[in-house]
């Protein structure tokens, strides 16, 4: 009896003071740990084996390039969390551009612009989302269909021709995406500024915390009374304002917009996602893998343009790295305890 | 006053007929034991009491009222725990956010409010050592043993005051020493007049700790008595069908 009390009362020491492992112990365990690692080896490559990686412009183009595919990434991982997938992103980028371009071309300012474009995408969300959560379809199967659809509307909406008018805020539009602030491309504050809001979203609300459970187990979700339904439906809709978002600073920042705006984009977002560390069987994620995803997808994309080769090889590569991604995580887990 | 009344309740699922005129009653800090073969209805039973699913017919009172659940939230207001058979965990998470699913301690700042992690981590962990389980907050369940999956699940049900306790075969894949230690809370629970209705295909956990046995045998109750009343060969029989009825 001695012993059993003297046990217990040793439990409970190690039990409230013990942590299984040390902060810095456990971000080198994720996986965004290890691609911000080989960012940091290959940018230290280039810059000695390439006059022109380090210099400025190439720096600002690099950043300025992989903020878009960020954005997007943060919303796809969202998805992702909860097992999902959104491979409409690509052709809403396509569809919510257009619709910018025609609200400002009518002459409406450039916050109605935004309010239309962001509130199009949210619409395109709100439909796969529901699709998904109450009608039970597959994330695949839905939102392939939204690919084909938003993309068709776009094409439609714009009667095929190019928008390059953006009525009396067309300064402004193009310099909210094209021009810096402090040296900093706009784009990649709004990356840096999404990125902490998902970061704080993912760890310190309730919305965060039950994102990951229905990623884990819907249905042990479903039993501690989260409205599943409601979460599924709402990383659908936050996915596709991103890749609205990111419609809004691209097409700003070409000063125009086209139907094909965003085409084949999904897959360098799920892709950057991945790399980042989110599992797509749900439930592992990183808010930070998203934009270290995109940066080492756009880092790999300069190299191979600094280096001379073929920019035929892009997605060759990008193809690798979603593999190699994938593999990496599975290493890791049979590696862990 | 009487804790919890089912009357005639019975469940079809589409043209199986899982449960059939089931009565029961629990008092206020009785244990009863449900047992029966598998797929005799148990869990069935135990998801109706839960809300996780409406009864075909028959009604449920709480306390004299009845009552009609429409998801396990309605239950759990009710004053109603469950421990599931599956357990129903998330895997990705830390045994504290298990604990606390659904019911996440936040804090204020202004209009903002927050995850406050480090009380969830200190409630559970003192969960914990009341369990005796040497199972720590921060660790991911999917690393877990049984018997630590079993103490995040059974911690769950103390974070309210709950007046019924449904506990799935809350003994299935564990230790001898945490079958102890599951059996000294159901115990606890009954002393602080607490109800359990607690299955299990163990028939000593029952004759240990419960006050009364109820036998299904498909979808039918074929004996309800008192413990003392009563012997595992008898059980045993009801439960195979060797003795029809008692
Ligand atoms: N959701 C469901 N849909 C259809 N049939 C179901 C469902 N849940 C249970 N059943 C059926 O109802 C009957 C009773 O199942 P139940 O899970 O209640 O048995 P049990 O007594 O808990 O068995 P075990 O000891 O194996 O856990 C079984 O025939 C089962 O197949
Ligand atoms: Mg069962």
């Amino acid at each position: 009896m001695t012993t059993e009390t003297r046990d217990h009362a040793a439990i409970d020491q190690t039990v409230t003071t013990r942590k299984e492992m040390s902060g810095l112990q456990a971000i080198v365990r994720t996986q965004p740990f290890w691609v911000l690692v080989s960012i940091l080896a290959i940018g230290a490559v280039m810059s000695v084996v390439s006059d022109v990686f380090m210099t400025d412009r190439n720096m600002f183009n690099v950043t300025r390039n992989f903020a878009f595919f960020g954005i997007m990434a943060l919303g796809m991982t969202a998805v992702i969390v909860t097992a999902g997938i959104d491979l409409s992103v690509g052709s809403l980028m396509g569809l919510a551009g257009i619709v910018t371009g025609l609200v400002m071309q009518a002459g409406f300012g450039v916050g109605l612009g935004f309010l239309a474009c962001i509130g199009m995408a949210g619409l395109v969300g709100l439909i796969n989302g529901v699709l998904i959560a109450y009608l039970r379809l597959a994330p695949f199967v839905v939102t392939l269909g939204m690919l084909a659809i938003t993309r068709s509307v776009a094409m439609v909406a714009s009667n095929n021709k190019m928008i390059y008018e953006f009525g009396p805020d067309q300064e402004l539009f193009e310099w909210i995406g094209g021009e810096s602030v402090i040296g900093v491309p706009n784009p990649v504050w709004v990356l840096i500024i999404l990125t902490i809001v998902f970061f704080l979203a993912f760890r310190y609300t309730t919305w965060g915390r039950w994102v990951f459970a229905v990623g884990g187990n819907a249905d042990a979700a479903r039993l501690a009374g989260i409205p599943v339904e409601r979460v599924i439906v709402s990383v659908y809709v936050i996915c596709s304002m991103c890749a609205g978002l990111a419609a809004f600073l691209l097409v700003g920042w070409f000063g125009s917009v086209t139907n094909a705006l965003g085409l084949t984009y999904e897959l360098n977002v799920i892709a950057a996602s991945v790399i980042g560390g989110a599992n797509l069987m749900g439930g592992v994620a990183y808010a930070l893998g998203a934009p270290i995803g995109a940066a080492l997808m756009e880092l790999i994309r300069n190299s191979l343009l600094l280096a001379g080769i073929d920019a035929l090889w892009q997605q060759f590569f990008v193809g690798l790295f979603i593999i190699l991604a994938v593999l990496l995580e599975r290493i890791r887990n049979r590696s862990g305890p | 006053m009487t804790l919890l009344s089912l009357k005639g309740v019975s469940k079809n699922f589409g043209a199986i007929q899982a449960l059939t005129g089931i009565d029961l009653e629990i008092q206020p800090g009785e244990a009863v034991g449900l047992m029966g073969d598998n797929g005799a209805g148990k869990s069935t039973l135990v998801k109706i009491i839960a809300g996780n699913f409406p009864q075909s017919g028959g009604s449920i009172e709480i306390e004299g009222r009845q009552v009609q659940f429409h998801k396990p939230i309605d239950a759990r207001h009710a004053g109603i725990e469950v421990v599931y058979q599956d357990l129903a965990l998330c895997d990705n998470l830390t045994a504290a956010a298990n604990v606390f699913l659904g019911r996440e301690i936040k804090r204020r700042i202004g209009p903002f409010s927050y995850l406050d992690h480090q009380a969830m981590y200190d409630r559970a962990g003192e969960l914990f050592v009341e369990l005796k389980s040497e199972t720590r907050p921060r660790d991911y369940v999917r690393q877990m043993s049984g018997g630590q999956r079993q103490a995040v699940a059974i911690a769950r049900t103390r974070l309210s005051d709950p007046k019924l306790v449904l506990m799935d075969e809350p003994t299935a894949a564990i230790s001898v020493r945490q079958v102890a230690e599951v059996l000294d809370l159901i115990k606890r629970l009954k002393e602080t007049n607490h109800a359990v209705i607690l299955i299990s295909h163990r028939m000593p956990d029952v004759f240990e700790v419960c006050d009364r046995v109820a036998v299904l045998r498909r979808g039918r109750k074929v004996a309800d008595k008192a413990i003392a009343q009563s012997t595992p060969e008898e059980v045993t029989g009801l439960i195979t069908g060797a003795i029809e009825a008692a």
